[in-house]
């Protein structure tokens, strides 16, 4: 019962999204009250299937987030359990309820090949994850950007095969939809199978960023983006919170980091933020924000920002990370994108990011090493074979020595051509 | 009340309770693909004279209602109309109501498909002006019916069927209304030119050969004689004139569009792999697609593989679009043989082109005659509302038993070498593979493939095709795999309530009845 001292007045408020042209999303009218109990009211286009499911989670959430008095009103546009959840929860807290508490959607289901494992003890994560431990320098050609409050995108994305899926919190999500996005991201890390994709998040720029961190690191993504980083403290300050919210909700997979440098200042510390902390994994580079402080065009040449993108692939190979190209951003444009996919591996980028599937297999293909390429470093890693089963320090191939560095690019393109499935 | 309340019930081969009688005629049940064998004679409209015919061949009478009356309207007639105007058409509409001014009741309409534009038919309903309607329904014309207001039962045929319940005499047209984009005085009268050209004329084929009665109804009279020419005159009672027989703009698209959603286009480029990996891709090959998003998606993808295989088709069957006339064009095929005729480039090539042929249901699809194109075609990608694991597929209703689509060719096409359903795993939640289909439209024995986002189920029934599959890289998966696959990502669906009174009935292409839809109900849970 509540005290005459407290507010009577109703708490509204609303997340997520309805209408026509709206598809796998829903949007929630949430109004606290002080007595009544929970009254819901339900219009959903899938009503004849999942009308009294969507009530009893909706009914099941509330009670998780400690609701006791409120009126619900939701308009489904055949939205997944994992996305109700998440807009009742942000509609919850947007009304000033619930803060501090979470209602989780079950997690996936872990492929049968992959015996889920014991879980941690005293915790409520880490959710089972279908990706393998994701490592420091698996193969990253391309990276699928989903935006953080678009849904409809996640469940399928995996299909299209990029290597790795990044659902986007930063320039993808509105000023507004922040908080959201976060819930949201959050629920899909946790119940949405991406298969052998890296399961990447992007982070708003921080200290909005530790905002993110703080919904999303408990679910155990594999990596995180960084935007805008100009120093080697602010890559610190993040790993930092990682490490403590892994610690406190029991995660103990590695969680790499990415940062994208988006500025002239950020250019000239590349190598002090590569070198920031032992969970850089790679060093990417934000086109569109570089050219902007620049004050230059961007132009699909890409002649205005060579220098940035070969000083970003020189100072991750100093630092001993992968270097990752920006995005090509016209869509509709193929040969354009292979022009530029080819471009970025001959400088030494490793992979680039897409905005839509259908880059996808233009930008695998562009980092697929050529045949002659293959056969030649198979015979240098043939050659490094014999010499190590002879217990020979020098390895040469026919008449010729070949120098250790050639040896060592020789047995990663191998390796990295295995990983392609190029070769077997 | 009306026929449907005291209507018996009986169990067809495919299990499923359909009705025995169906507006007052007799009905037999299915009883398996191929299993009834018809008897008698062919339908065929009274002998006429030229002495009743003027012998300048000029048949023009003022409008509509002075056809109609000179027809001889009566209450309780069969009118019928075709739809090669889609939601574009005047006329149907035109005939109805001038029917209604002459104060006509209770007739039946009998449109080769019917159009959400058309929903006015519903008013006409309600004043008793029409009885029922037989012909596909969808939109207001599909919920009327579902809802059971409609005095009589819905009969949804396919293309075939039509032609195959008109020639056999299962339905008597007393007066078959022709839209013609162009005639001339006599009668004569096709589809490929003027201003609602509209391409083929084909469903209207059966109407001007077995009606007692045919007006054709024209914006664009030509002097005698109208070149080419798919209705022939001598088949004619009247011919009208009038202002417009249609928009141009919903008759056909401008452009159709290939669908943009990657996961789509995934589906399309996986059953090209799949006609590519089995060897169903070979020269001289054909093939029938939709104007479906992803049917013009496959036809793009199957295009470049055709190129880089130098693969060459004798024949594609059409639905024509732009798509299919590239194919023609760039020497891909040597045919297209078109049904109907979706868009501008389709219309074009038909009028220009020779080697795009107009055809009718008589030669593609009708299943009571000496053979029909739709066995001769080598695959056929065609789409679904449900399909269950046995294969079985719904295209009529929604999942909760409203009506969707009409049959169309659907139906037909199974006869091909190949059928291949393409469709998403799940929409809006709801999923695609269920347990039993809500309405069955097409028995699972006839259908092969199931191509999915999430990968490719082929019927056990087909070794071979599974064999030709042995060591590709497709994602070939048992259809109960994907099923529950997605059941995981969507939760288990409620099975939808449906009522117990038949509202609609779902011919096969025999005349023999596949299933029934049930009147639904209102509250959903």
């Amino acid at each position: 019962m509540s005290s005459a001292t407290e507010t009577t007045l109703p708490r509204s408020a609303e997340a997520g999204h309805w209408g026509k042209d709206v598809r796998s999303d829903v949007h929630v009218a949430f109004e606290a009250r002080d007595a009544g109990g929970v009254e819901i009211s339900l219009e959903s286009r899938v009503a004849a299937y999942y009308g009294s499911a969507i009530l009893e989670q909706t009914r099941a959430v509330l009670a998780e987030l400690g609701v006791q008095h409120a009126r619900v009103a939701i308009h489904d546009e055949g939205a997944l359990p994992f996305v109700i959840s998440a807009r009742i929860e942000a509609a919850a807290k947007r009304a000033g309820i619930a803060l501090g508490k979470r209602s989780l959607p079950a997690p996936y289901p872990r492929p049968e090949a992959c015996p889920p494992e014991p879980a941690p003890p005293e915790s409520s994560g880490p959710p089972p994850s279908g990706s393998e431990s994701s490592g420091k320098d698996r193969l990253r050609r391309s990276r699928l950007y989903l935006p953080g409050s678009e849904p409809k995108y996640y469940i399928n994305a995996s299909l299209h095969a990029p290597d790795a899926v990044i659902l986007d919190l930063e320039d993808s999500v509105h000023r507004a939809e922040k908080d959201a996005a976060r819930i949201l991201v959050r629920n899909t890390l946790r119940a949405v199978d991406f298969g052998p994709c890296e399961r990447m998040v992007r982070i708003n720029q921080l200290p909005l960023g530790l905002e993110d961190l703080a919904e999303v690191v408990g679910e155990s993504p594999d990596l995180i983006l960084i935007p805008k980083v100009e120093t080697p403290e602010q890559v610190q300050a993040a790993d930092r919170m990682i490490g403590e919210i892994k610690a406190r909700s029991g995660v103990n997979r590695p969680i790499w980091i990415m940062p994208i440098v988006e500025s002239a200042l950020g250019i000239e510390n590349a190598l002090a933020i590569a070198a920031a902390t032992e969970n850089v994994a790679a060093l990417t580079i934000g086109l569109e924000d570089y050219t902007a402080d620049l004050g230059v065009v961007k132009t699909t040449e890409g002649r205005e920002s060579q220098y940035a993108r070969s000083r970003i692939v020189n100072a991750a190979h100093a630092a001993g990370i992968q270097a990752i190209d920006s995005v090509f951003s016209d869509v509709a444009d193929m040969d354009g994108l292979r022009r530029w996919a080819e471009a970025s591996r001959a400088t030494g980028f490793e992979g680039m990011g897409c905005i839509h599937p259908g880059q996808i297999r233009v930008i695998h293909q562009a980092f697929q090493p050529a045949a002659i390429e293959i056969e030649k470093a198979q015979k240098i890693v043939a050659a490094f074979d014999e010499a190590q089963s002879k217990g020979l320090a020098v390895v040469s191939l026919g008449s010729k020595m070949i120098d250790p560095p050639v040896v060592h690019r020789a047995l990663k393109l191998v390796e990295r051509a295995k990983a392609m499935g190029v070769i077997s | 009340m009306s026929v449907i309340e005291k209507v018996e019930l009986a169990h067809n081969a495919a299990g499923r309770t359909v009705p025995s009688m169906v507006n007052g005629k007799p009905q037999i049940p299915f009883l398996g693909p191929g299993k009834y064998q018809p008897r008698g004679r062919k339908a065929a409209p009274p002998i006429s004279s030229n002495k009743d015919y003027p012998d300048t061949g000029d048949k023009r009478v003022a409008n509509l209602e002075a056809a109609l009356r000179q027809c001889g309207l009566r209450d309780g007639m069969v009118i019928s109309n075709h739809h090669h105007l889609r939601d574009g058409d005047r006329v149907a509409l035109m005939a109805l109501e001038a029917a209604a001014t002459i104060g006509a009741k209770d007739l039946m309409w009998f449109p080769s498909a019917s159009f959400p534009s058309q929903k006015n038919a519903i008013e006409l309903m309600e004043k008793g002006v029409i009885h029922h309607i037989e012909g596909s329904m969808n939109g207001p014309l599909g919920d009327y019916c579902t809802q059971g207001k409609m005095r009589g039962m819905g009969v949804l045929r396919s293309h075939g069927g039509r032609y195959q319940a008109i020639q056999d005499g299962e339905v008597h047209i007393d007066i078959a209304v022709i839209a013609a984009p162009t005639a001339d005085f006599f009668g004569n009268a096709d589809g490929s030119h003027g201003k609602s050209a509209c391409g083929s004329l084909g469903f209207a084929l059966a109407d001007s050969t077995y009606a007692d009665r045919v007006i054709v109804v024209t914006d664009n009279l030509v002097p005698f004689p109208c070149v080419p020419c798919q209705i022939q005159g001598n088949n004619v009672d009247f011919v009208v004139e009038v202002e417009s027989i249609g928009d141009p703009a919903k008759i056909v698209s401008g452009t159709t569009q290939i669908t943009r959603s990657p996961d789509r286009l995934r589906i399309a480029e996986l059953v090209a792999q799949f006609l590519r990996a089995t060897g169903i891709m070979k020269n001289g090959f054909s093939f029938q697609a939709g104007a479906g998003g992803i049917a013009l998606a496959f036809v793009e993808y199957l295009k470049q593989m055709m190129k880089q295989d130098a693969v060459k088709a004798r024949f594609v069957r059409g639905g024509s679009t732009k798509f299919l006339v590239e194919l023609l064009q760039e020497g891909l095929t040597d045919y297209i043989l078109d049904g109907q005729t979706f868009d501008l480039d389709g219309v074009k090539s038909m009028a220009n082109d020779p080697r795009h042929v107009a055809t009718s249901p008589f030669t593609s699809y009708n299943y009571h005659g000496k053979g029909n194109f739709a066995s001769l075609v080598d695959a056929v990608v065609l789409g679904a509302t449900e399909v269950d694991v046995n294969f079985n597929a719904n295209v009529v209703t929604h999942s909760d038993g409203r009506l969707l689509h009409g049959i169309g060719g659907w139906q037909n096409c199974l006869f091909a070498g190949c059928t291949i359903l393409a469709l998403p795993s799940f929409r809006d939640r709801i999923p695609v593979i269920v347990d039993q289909v809500t309405t069955l439209t097409g028995p699972g024995e006839m259908i092969d493939v199931v191509v999915t986002e999430r990968g490719i189920a082929v019927n056990p029934r087909r070794t071979d095709l599974l064999h030709a599959l042995k060591g590709s890289k497709l994602p070939v998966r048992p259809i109960q795999d994907i099923k529950a696959e997605v059941e995981n990502i969507c939760g288990k669906p409620a099975k939808p309530k449906l009522g117990d009174r038949p509202c609609a009935v779902v011919k096969w292409v025999d005349g023999t009845l596949l299933d029934t839809v049930w009147q639904v109900s209102e509250s959903h849970y």
